[in-house]
């Protein structure tokens, strides 16, 4: 043991020592933060967006004083803080300004729509989105939709009280139900928190990952590794120090994007943070024998690095750190439920955004724990023949 | 008879179908500096490397201070020092604190490794630097650093593996003082590999010449030179600057000639036996239009033994050459004979 801790006290003075390489390790989980916080689309990013409306409504403007229903429309949206709103004339120009990129998307009111609302029927709006653009299309039409449905209840709550003046409650007839959505924990969630977990578990996976074979193989190139090798120890203290050097940085690292995202990104802990750093850990355990298993068979350090940036990204996508694997088809989260970052991303997002405690994690914290074990039965004595090819 | 410290018994290391070292047996006595002569990729450092425990004999093993290096190879490693090719060294540590890791991996016992690091900085003149980043040292300071690292758990061998590849002329000769030091002193075992003669010549006892996998002779440096045949054998050099493969072959064909070897293509050396051999070689050199602009003559060297038995001819010594070339292109400048 005490082998294990020299080893690792000597990476860890190597790391510190490399400033360059020290500021990399603090600046990369905020950039990877930020990012992914950033670029992915939520309700939020709704915020400001750019509408052309067209109203082709012929009515629109006749009746002196009054609004007609088309042009009351467009008032609502004029009204709204989401939207900034260009008006236009046609659902050509609409479509133009789509094309030029001048706007996200676009609401055309057609002709005699007041005309068909007048004589009883219902009246039909069109909402143009931008194709090249999937995900804001998506959710433009969500929201669009919702809005209109809101703006329709209105009209249809003023139509009944017209028609029958001693109701109480018209809306309670035109949609007799309601939704109140609610998250398992009180709070307002933000796509951060979905992140925060998964930019964890993967950090501290890629230390061990890419830092242990990407450290063992560099020595060896170096020619240090043999100083290490010649040296009257077990030769497993030479791997397993190296790799509690590496398990140091990435819960570094963890523990930064923790304190990013709470400071910076307004993400609140729900569950226990002594867990979370067991999870981690647990997170490092399950990655070693595979870290381990590529540095036994990799020569260099190219080959390391190329044998892992294989591995490491479908296990990035696949493992729902940034994309819920449920979107995902069936074959493909079958797959991803071979990987063990699924079950650390699972489980830390259970425990940070829900406060799950260890019961509710029992079955993700088992199967870390079984890939942990297979995957270090494998890799020691791999390790061990390889050492001394 | 002084007991063997170590015993090679018919080693054998391949790579795929490579044979890296192919069926090397030899012992070494205590206390003397054994030198492992031969071109790069003869197969030395592999060699080298099995012995220090770093590599597994495809078959064969060998015995050092009566252990096996494969059964016992913990009890073999608390008995060597190693000085690879590579320097075993941490750049950004300092020099004390590379020597502290190391020390420690090598199980030296707190209070001895402080004061042995002292004076071994102090003997190679680095004391001063002790505290410094080994990052910003030259070659010469890192490869002083870095034998005294192998030096710190007072190994009873001490494995060298071209400790002076690559270092100036000044710090070459620093070096190979240090090492007949520390071997009169301490009465290390030492087990040298070299491509230089010189260096064979002035420090080893033995020497053992590598080829191709194999030690073709083994002997003292000068019952090898007398395998150049009786005291008639004479090398002889020349500049010929429209030298080509005529003259070549001419020269080659001569019976007083046992080799030819070739330094650049102008610059040629002849080994010749017998006393009209001068007269000869040179006729024979005007036939073909040679034109001679300098020669001369010396006493054979270890490197005119190596040329002898190993019987390589100009064209090989020559791709040699360009392999070498290209390896000191990567990083480990050196020619592949400095004479």
């Amino acid at each position: 043991m005490y082998h294990v801790y020299l080893v690792a006290r000597k990476d860890l003075t190597e790391l510190f020592r490399n400033r360059l390489g020290l500021a990399m390790l603090i600046i990369m989980p905020i950039f990877m933060m930020g990012m992914v916080g950033f670029i992915f689309p939520s309700n939020q990013s709704l915020g400001k967006v750019t509408l052309a409306v067209a109203n082709e409504d012929q009515a629109y403007g006749l009746q002196k004083g009054q609004l007609t229903t088309s042009g009351l429309l467009v008032t609502y949206l004029n009204r709204m803080d989401n939207f900034t709103i260009t008006q236009v004339s046609s659902i050509d120009d609409v479509r133009g300004m789509i094309q030029r990129g001048e706007v996200e998307g676009g609401i055309v009111i057609p002709a005699n729509f007041t005309s068909t609302l007048n004589s009883g029927r219902q009246g039909t709006i069109i909402i143009v989105t931008d194709q090249s653009n999937p995900q804001m299309s998506a959710l433009l039409q969500g929201a669009m939709t919702a809005i209109f449905h809101q703006i329709g209840a209105a009209f249809a709550e003023q139509k009944i009280e017209a028609l029958i003046p001693t109701i109480k409650n018209p809306i309670a007839i035109i949609q007799p139900l309601t939704v109140n959505t609610q998250g398992a924990v009180p709070g307002n969630f933000s796509y951060f928190e979905f992140m925060a977990p998964g930019i964890m578990a993967m950090n501290v996976m890629m230390s061990v990952m890419t830092g242990l074979p990407a450290a063992i193989s560099h020595e060896r190139e170096i020619g240090t590794l043999d100083g290490m090798m010649v040296a009257p120890i077990n030769r497993l203290s030479i791997i397993l120090g190296k790799t509690l050097a590496q398990t140091m940085r990435g819960l570094l690292q963890g523990t930064l994007i923790l304190i990013m995202a709470v400071t910076l990104f307004g993400v609140t802990i729900q569950g226990s943070i002594p867990l979370i750093f067991g999870l981690l850990l647990l997170d490092v355990f399950s990655f070693v024998g595979i870290g381990i298993v590529i540095t036994s068979f990799a020569k260099d350090q190219e080959t390391a690095t190329m044998m892992m940036m294989t591995i490491m990204f479908p296990m990035m996508f696949l493992s729902g750190v940034f994309f819920p694997t449920q979107q995902m088809p069936w074959y493909m989260q079958d797959i991803s439920k071979l990987i063990p970052l699924s079950y650390a991303t699972t489980a830390l997002r259970k425990v940070l955004v829900l406060g799950a405690g260890i019961p509710a994690i029992s079955s993700e914290i088992a199967v870390l724990a079984a890939f942990g074990i297979v995957f270090t039965a494998i890799a020691i004595p791999l390790f061990k023949r390889n050492m001394t090819r | 008879m002084r007991m063997s410290e170590i015993q090679v018994e018919d080693i054998v290391k391949k790579f795929g179908d490579f044979t890296a070292v192919d069926h090397i047996s030899f012992n070494v006595e205590e206390g003397e500096i054994f030198g492992l002569l031969g071109p790069n990729g003869a197969g030395k450092s592999t060699l080298i490397r099995m012995l220090a425990t770093l590599s597994r004999p495809t078959s064969g093993t060998a015995l050092i201070g009566g252990y096996d290096i494969i059964k016992e190879d913990s009890k073999v490693r608390t008995l060597i020092g190693l000085v690879s090719e590579k320097l075993i060294m941490y750049e950004r540590l300092t020099a004390k604190e590379n020597l502290e890791f190391f020390g420690k991996l090598y199980g030296v016992p707190e209070d001895q490794m402080k004061k042995s690091i002292v004076e071994l900085l102090e003997l190679v003149q680095m004391t001063k630097w002790k505290d410094v980043q080994v990052g910003t040292f030259s070659t010469g300071m890192r490869q002083r650093v870095n034998i005294i690292r192998a030096l710190l758990n007072q190994p009873k061998v001490l494995f060298l593996d071209e400790p002076t590849l690559g270092l100036d002329p000044q710090t070459t000769v620093e070096i190979r003082e240090f090492i007949k030091k520390i071997n009169q002193e301490n009465g290390m075992t030492v087990i040298l590999t070299t491509h230089m003669m010189v260096e064979a010549d002035l420090l080893c006892k033995h020497i053992g010449i590598v080829d191709h996998g194999k030690i073709v002779a083994l002997d003292t440096s000068p019952n090898l030179k007398k395998l150049i045949s009786g005291g008639d054998a004479t090398v002889l050099e020349f500049v010929i600057p429209n030298f080509d493969t005529t003259i070549l072959s001419a020269l080659k064909s001569l019976s007083c000639v046992n080799g030819v070897s070739q330094e650049d293509p102008t610059h040629i050396m002849v080994q010749a036996i017998g006393a009209d051999a001068f007269d000869t070689i040179i006729d024979s050199i005007r036939a073909q239009n040679g034109k001679i602009t300098s020669v001369s003559s010396r006493e054979p060297s270890l490197e005119d033994v190596f040329l002898q038995i190993t019987g390589h001819e100009v064209r090989d010594s020559a791709t040699q050459k360009i392999a070498v070339q290209r390896r000191g292109f990567m990083g480990r400048g050196a020619r592949a004979r400095v004479r």
